[in-house]
């Protein structure tokens, strides 16, 4: 092997790599409280009566789920302004990882919320609690129980997938990167210091994530 | 030059569609070999192994799959590899999922109930016969349904491929937007043939989970 290694190069980046991480971990946290809220209201929407919704929600969900997120970014980014809406490429970034998070989640929340037996429902209306004292002190924690190891894993799922909004020139850690190797030419050490930033973040989230559950979600339940 | 769609337009998309199709089953076949490796290494007695299949597993887990594949892409002609964008593409993806799969498989190994093995030790079979005739047979059933979810996903990811340069469906995709204008609709045929592939395999893969799910 004659290649030299020389990660020195890197060295005077070491701030825009540091940003670079910082805007990758907003543009998730965004992305997860978006794409949270849609999957909450897609699931309203698959275990309403009306037929119609049921149908928009499934329809949603299997798109998502079925279609690689590249081509739903690109769809949206470079399709939409031929509807007449144009967005920036960090907007675009946004919408595609919510609308991927919504439908990924939606079919978690759902999951979890049909784990909880009919008995349980029945027995919060037997004691007289109204629908909304049921939920929230009887089916919220089990749910929550369920949901949430699957929850988090989709979390640090988000954050690996924000890398492909590069292609659509999204600000975040891996466009970051390429500027960086279009400066030094060093593509290979610039994306292992990168590949390596996000195998850190994604080991502290999945930590912190399973530090959650022990304190939160194990029996005894506070 | 902006056109119209064309017949060779089309052909565009079917040849794409056929790279897809080829680059997933060269990543399923390789990333099922690695797989194996992977499962074996994880759950065997050999600490070294497991340690070295836990690191694996982690760091194909933990980093985003664009970079493994700008990794093998920008890596191998530090190795002395002649640049190829479908050698490149194929290996990145089949280490990939190597990882996943093993991962998968190492579960179902530790799901088969201790007896079995137990009982196969007592009668003195060999390791490899062991895993050959008792354990992987029940192992490999019982992760079915997860293991084609991952060929799922594994289709989808193909499509990074295309950020490398390779030309397979998105990057059809992206030709065709470009010369024709109509990215709503290149993207939108795009899409359709994707979903044409995975949702029948996703219900499939949804049907093997309820069918596993319900008591026996």
């Amino acid at each position: 092997m004659t290649y030299t290694f020389d990660f020195s190069v890197l060295l005077p980046h070491w701030e825009q790599f540091a940003q670079g991480c910082l805007l990758t971990l907003r543009l998730s946290a965004i992305s997860v409280l978006v794409g949270l809220a849609v999957g909450l209201m897609t699931v309203l929407g698959k275990r309403s009566s009306n037929a119609a919704l049921n149908w928009i929600a499934q329809s949603y969900i299997e798109l998502t789920r079925n279609t690689p997120f590249l081509v739903q970014v690109l769809f949206i980014f470079f399709g939409l302004p031929s509807l007449g809406v144009s967005l920036t490429p960090n907007t675009a970034a946004v919408l595609a990882l919510s609308l991927n998070l919504g439908a990924f989640s939606a079919e978690i929340i759902r999951t979890g919320i049909e784990s909880v037996p009919r008995g349980q429902f029945e027995a919060g209306a037997a004691l007289g609690l109204s629908r909304f004292q049921t939920f929230r002190h009887i089916v919220l924690k089990p749910a929550l129980r369920t949901i949430y190891p699957s929850l988090a894993g989709q979390f640090v799922m988000l954050l690996l997938t924000t890398s492909i909004v590069s292609s659509i020139s999204a600000e975040e850690l891996t466009s970051v990167a390429q500027n960086i190797d279009s400066l030094t030419f060093r593509s290979f050490e610039v994306y292992i210091v990168a590949a390596m930033l996000y195998l850190a973040m994604s080991l502290l989230f999945s930590t912190a994530f399973k530090a959650i559950d022990r304190l939160f979600f194990t029996y005894p339940m506070k | 030059m902006i056109r119209d769609f064309t017949l060779a337009d089309l052909w565009l998309v079917v040849q794409g569609l056929w790279a897809t199709l080829a680059l997933s089953g060269v990543a399923f076949a390789g990333g099922g070999l690695a797989g194996l490796g992977v499962a074996l290494a994880r759950t065997s007695n050999i600490r070294t192994l497991r340690w070295g299949a836990g690191v694996f597993i982690d760091f194909f887990q933990g980093t985003p799959m664009l970079l493994q594949l700008f990794l093998v892409f920008y890596g191998l002609p530090v190795f002395g590899l002649k640049l190829n964008v479908w050698v490149a593409a194929a290996i990145g993806l089949t280490l990939h999922a190597g990882a996943y799969l093993g991962e998968i498989w190492r579960g179902g190994i530790q799901a088969v109930p201790r007896g079995q093995v137990e009982a196969a030790s007592a009668l003195g079979l060999p390791y490899g016969v062991r895993m050959r005739y008792v354990v992987l047979p029940q192992a490999l059933r019982m992760s079915f349904a997860p293991t084609v979810g991952f060929l799922v996903q594994l289709i989808k990811g193909t499509s990074l491929a295309a950020i490398i340069g390779f030309v397979e469906l998105s990057r059809s995709g992206q030709l065709l937007s470009s010369v024709t204008y109509k990215p709503l609709l290149a993207f939108g045929l795009i899409a359709a043939c994707y979903f044409v592939i995975c949702f029948p395999l996703s219900r499939y893969s949804a049907r093997l989970e309820r069918r596993f799910a319900a008591p026996a």
